[in-house]
């Protein structure tokens, strides 16, 4: 597979230069195959020496990393007939969330996710995955047709958060995303979440109330960035690093805390350096996982959604 | 959730300034010197403009219910430390000065009581306990609040006072929105009203969950009632907010707050409107 498109990160440059030798020598063809095998092999051997020593940081920045997949690269890649619905019938409709039907296999299934931009003109277009209260109402909307119809909801989360705009406020940013949590509590249709690259605080929850909660591995998921954190305690965002361990954030962080159901491995070095490995894996978990919810009673499933959420407080009696 | 340095400095808190004792306060509103005493009695109230001056959760207990009426509960409830956190100040170092600060063992004060002859349960969340910020602890109290209101048959009454969620529990404070939200879609099953009173402020993660779930909406006047933050917000648009910007006015404009009651007229607002939504 080719060498992922820059920006690189600091601590994958070595694999980076290393990869790019090893695409060299084959285009010139002055290499055996067994070096060919030698050299990937060297390549792999460093890719998982440096995955293994991954700060909470490196993460972030992995899920923010230019050419990640976003949520409309796995419903092209993941599902079939995909038919996007756009608005919410009331204000407009938000390029920052996206929402259709698709099928997934056999089973036809409700999309909803936020949306990102490769390039500056889409980034904006979609305001860097933020939606407005119009996003997160369209959700919705399109979340009570999957329960009159029976479907499914997988719900792909990527947000640096929700907007925090004048109109994002005038048009109840905080009701919008209220609502949503508990209609998504009672939704009786299962609801399968996915956080794939930044999950970050009420904007994501806003979509991610459901029976299952995946996390890509290096993906981040949290009550604020880390960046906004050391802007509160600190006044500037100098103490990101260290923070982004304080704080809980990575999907190993989240499965010991009971936050999040599964882990979803990625390729090695990250989703961005093998974007079809990734889409193969996430599609088979995806498959897996609604098979299992589509088997259970559906007043059995809201039952262990509603003990999942009272049990995630964790205090004393004293 | 940067209210918090904003609140710290701002409206409504009792200040001491070269005047005998404890005996008279400087409002923060018309800048009037006012006799604690008498503020006390018009429920800290400046009776010259109309500032409400910031109050603990046992007074809007005492405001509200009637008296002898009153039963506490989940009062052993406490924060616990779950991340570990240490940033600038240890989160357990906080939570002892919250508790040291207010007397209590969390920011939301709960029980159940009468409000002129009706059972309510009711949930009150103290600002002075860590920017009233919601944490495990506080969204568990909140939770059982609608429980005990939905295994009572009664209506369910929530007083905010909050920045929002709990940072130094992650999160696991986040999910405090999911919980408490939940209760309410078994309220509206139950059909049994909650009434959520905004106060100064309302923030982040509690306006984006449970208070504004609310069948009524009340507000008490000039409160700060809103998702994200001034600073944040005006960072991201680069323009100044217009005056009166998130204040329970600009939400009645907006369509967010069924109607703003003045402290001495909650009471019997409240009582009011459960007497025509559950006149029991
Ligand atoms: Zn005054």
């Amino acid at each position: 597979m080719p060498v992922p498109k820059g920006p690189h990160l600091e601590f994958e440059q070595p694999v980076v230069e290393l990869a790019m030798k090893i695409e060299d020598l084959l285009k010139t063809g002055t290499i055996t195959d067994s070096d060919v095998k030698s050299l990937q092999g060297k390549k792999e051997a460093l890719q998982k020496k440096i995955s293994a020593k991954l700060t909470s940081w490196n993460r972030i920045e992995l899920a923010r990393r230019a050419g990640r997949p976003f949520t409309l690269d796995y419903v092209k890649s993941i599902f079939t007939d995909f038919v996007e619905l756009h608005g919410d019938r009331r204000f407009g409709d938000d390029p920052a969330m996206v929402c259709g039907l698709a099928r997934l296999g056999d089973q036809s299934v409700m999309i909803v996710g936020q949306q990102k931009g490769r390039d500056t003109k889409e980034s904006i277009r979609r305001n860097f995955g933020m939606a407005n209260p119009e996003g997160y109402r369209k959700a919705l909307r399109c979340m009570i047709m999957a329960e009159k119809f029976g479907l499914p909801v997988i719900s792909f989360i990527d947000t640096p958060g929700a907007f925090p705009g004048l109109g994002a406020e005038e048009r109840g940013q905080g009701e919008a995303i209220a609502v949503n949590l508990m209609e998504m509590a009672v939704l009786r249709v299962p609801i399968l979440a996915v956080v794939i690259g930044e999950g970050a605080s009420g904007g994501a929850l806003g979509i991610g109330v459901g029976d299952r909660l995946l996390m890509l591995e290096n993906a981040w998921y949290g009550v604020i960035s880390p960046e906004s954190c050391s802007a509160i305690l600190w006044g500037d965002s100098s103490k990101k690093q260290e923070l982004s361990g304080t704080m809980k954030i990575t999907a190993d962080d989240l499965k010991a805390l009971g936050v999040i159901d599964r882990i979803v491995p990625e390729p090695l070095g990250g989703a961005h350096w093998d974007p079809e490995a990734m889409y193969e894996t996430l599609g088979a978990v995806l498959r897996e996982e609604i098979a299992k919810l589509q088997g259970v009673n559906i007043d059995a499933l809201l039952r262990k959604r509603a003990e999942k959420y009272a049990a995630m407080a964790k205090f004393a009696e004293k | 959730m940067e209210w918090f340095r904003k609140a710290k400095s701002g409206i409504g808190t009792l200040i001491k300034k070269d005047t005998p004792a404890d005996l008279w306060v400087k409002c923060d509103g018309c800048k009037e010197v006012l006799y604690r005493k008498e503020l006390a009695q018009h429920l800290h109230v400046c009776d010259h403009c109309g500032h409400h001056f910031r109050i603990g959760a046992a007074e809007y207990v005492r405001i509200l219910v009637d008296a002898g009426t009153w039963f506490p509960m989940d009062t052993t409830l406490r924060s616990v430390d779950p991340l570990k956190f240490v940033a600038k100040k240890k989160y357990k170092d906080s939570i002892q000065e919250a508790e040291k600060k207010t007397g209590a063992a969390s920011g939301v004060l709960s029980g159940t009581g009468k409000i002129e002859g009706r059972p309510v349960a009711l949930g009150v969340m103290d600002f002075r306990f860590i920017g009233g910020s919601m944490g495990s602890v506080e969204g568990e109290k909140i939770a059982r609040v609608f429980r005990k209101a939905l295994r009572d048959k009664v209506p369910a009454i929530i007083v905010s006072a909050s920045g929002g969620a709990r940072m130094q529990e992650g999160v696991l404070s986040l999910m405090q929105m999911a919980s408490t939200s939940a209760e309410i879609a078994r309220m509206r099953d139950a059909g049994l009203p909650f009434l959520s009173i905004l106060t100064n402020p309302t923030m982040g993660g509690v306006t984006a969950s449970f208070a504004m779930l609310g069948d009524v909406h009340i507000a008490e006047p000039g409160s700060l009632i809103g998702f994200a933050g001034e600073r944040v917000i005006r960072e991201t648009i680069r323009q100044q907010l217009p005056p009166g910007f998130q204040r329970a006015e600009f939400l009645l404009e907006k369509g967010f707050v069924d109607l703003i009651a003045p402290r001495p007229e909650l009471k019997a607002t409240v009582a009011r409107v459960l007497g025509h939504l559950y006149p029991g």
